[in-house]
């Protein structure tokens, strides 16, 4: 599946607190850094498990610790619908 | 008197643009004596203040009334914001929006459209609005809003009229294309106070609603976000009201007046400064209205030493008034407050036979 931020949703940095927020329909998400390293790939175009992929060679970390991380992020603002999911031609479909 | 530690920066703003408004809602959240157009901060007042705010650190700004669409500057208003650099919804009942007017509006840079929604039916939304066709012109704009493309939350104001009708309302916020619903039971202050005994739903009714919204929200994941906010007075402990006082948000009302929430002015021995004397940021920092209740050391003892004073900051200033006749006191809904019963007691008082006569919003 290939996450997008939909219209209205948008990442930006807060220069007044120094932070990246993740600002929506009444909504303004503090962003940690790891969630901001998750939302800067999601482009609407590369598939969740590329994203994955890219964290774990960029972190050097356990893919499948990663995998499960950004599975319960991005299914959290799935359902506040400040993420949506197509399938696209994504290499894991 | 000044704060010794800076507050933090405040992150909502709600801009009452007027208070005109083709609508007459009995429970409008604006307050007994409305503000009249003569009165109201001019275009570039609103454009200063918006980027006051940007630059105190406000992230959101909702620009509401009354109806906003009553402003003819609305659409330069919102570019302002948006170069302010502000996230912009609009809160409107949809009354005075055109197809032409919202195309003029994303291009001034709009984010987000909340729709208010009186009822279901044209006999619910029209008597309840006050105003004959409000929900057939309301259907008409949301459709234009999503040629348009807007990102639509439906704002669903709840009582005893409705309440049952929620399955349906829910349903409606799908037909029209909205990403989020907003399921909105009606507090008592100002105008609602006035029409409590026509409006208060059942505990029963509010019991259904909650069971509703737990189903739907499971069957409609990644389809529609629900947000509900049941009434208060059911409830054990009190709404954590406004985030805690001067924490998160401020309003400007139409004449410019700065308050830390939408009813504060009930609360007679406060004063309110204007962003026509004083920069927004100082006005949050120093106004001895936002300082009055910020923070933990107004509070009375049973509040400071409980373990929930940082869940709900001891609830609603202005209900902690009406009910318990200071302002400085527990919320009168916590079960540990002393005057919990007189809730009870207004809860007893309003549960009618359906009847209650409605006492429309209008100007004086």
């Amino acid at each position: 599946m290939i996450p997008a931020l939909p219209r209205g949703v948008r990442l930006r940095h807060d220069a007044v607190r120094g932070q990246d927020v993740l600002l929506g329909p009444e909504r303004a998400l503090m962003l940690d850094p790891i969630a901001k390293e998750i939302l800067s790939r999601v482009d609407g175009a590369v598939s969740e498990a590329a994203i994955v992929d890219d964290l774990a060679a960029t972190f050097g970390a356990p893919r499948e610790q990663i995998a499960g991380d950004v599975r319960a992020f991005l299914d959290d603002l799935g359902a506040k619908m400040l993420v949506t999911f197509h399938e696209g031609r994504g290499h894991d479909g | 008197m000044t704060a010794e530690i800076a507050p933090k920066p405040p992150l909502a703003m709600l801009a009452e643009l007027t208070h005109r408004c083709p609508l007459m809602c009995p429970y409008c959240s604006n307050p007994l004596e409305l503000v009249r157009k003569e009165r109201e901060l001019e275009t570039d007042e609103w454009r200063r203040v918006f980027a006051e705010a940007a630059e105190i650190g406000v992230l959101q700004l909702h620009l509401s009334g009354g109806e906003p669409a009553s402003r003819r500057d609305l659409e330069s208003l919102t570019e302002a914001a948006a170069k302010a650099g502000l996230y912009t919804n609009l809160i409107t009942s949809g009354v005075g929006l055109t197809l032409k007017r919202l195309k003029a509006l994303e291009d001034a840079g709009l984010d987000h459209i909340q729709l208010s929604l009186q009822g279901v039916t044209d006999e619910v939304a029209d008597s309840v609005a006050g105003y004959k066709g409000a929900l057939k012109r309301k259907l008409a704009v949301a459709e234009d809003i999503a040629a348009v493309g807007f990102p639509l939350t439906l704002n669903a104001v709840m009582h005893r009229r409705n309440l049952d009708d929620l399955p349906a309302t829910i349903q409606l916020a799908l037909d029209i294309g909205a990403r989020r619903i907003e399921v909105a039971c009606v507090q008592f202050h100002g105008w609602a106070e006035k029409n409590r005994a026509g409006l208060q739903p059942t505990r029963e009714q509010v019991a259904a609603a909650k069971a509703e919204v737990d189903d739907a929200r499971k069957r409609l994941r990644g389809r529609l976000a629900i947000d509900f906010v049941p009434p208060d007075y059911y409830a054990d402990y009190p709404k954590a009201c406004m985030g805690g006082w001067g924490s998160t948000g401020l309003n400007v009302t139409p004449e410019g007046k700065v308050l830390p929430c939408h009813a504060a002015e009930t609360i007679p021995h406060l004063t309110f400064a204007n962003v026509r004397d004083a920069h927004l940021g100082a006005i949050w920092r120093d106004d001895p209205a936002f300082n009055a209740y910020r923070g933990t050391d107004w509070m009375p003892e049973r509040c400071q030493s409980c373990d929930r004073r940082d869940l709900d900051f001891g609830g609603c200033r202005c209900q902690a008034l009406a009910v318990a006749g200071d302002a400085a006191e527990t919320d009168p809904v916590c079960i540990h407050s002393p005057f919990r019963a007189r809730i009870d007691a207004e809860i007893d008082e309003n549960i009618g036979e359906g009847g209650g006569g409605l006492e429309y919003r209008r100007f004086a």
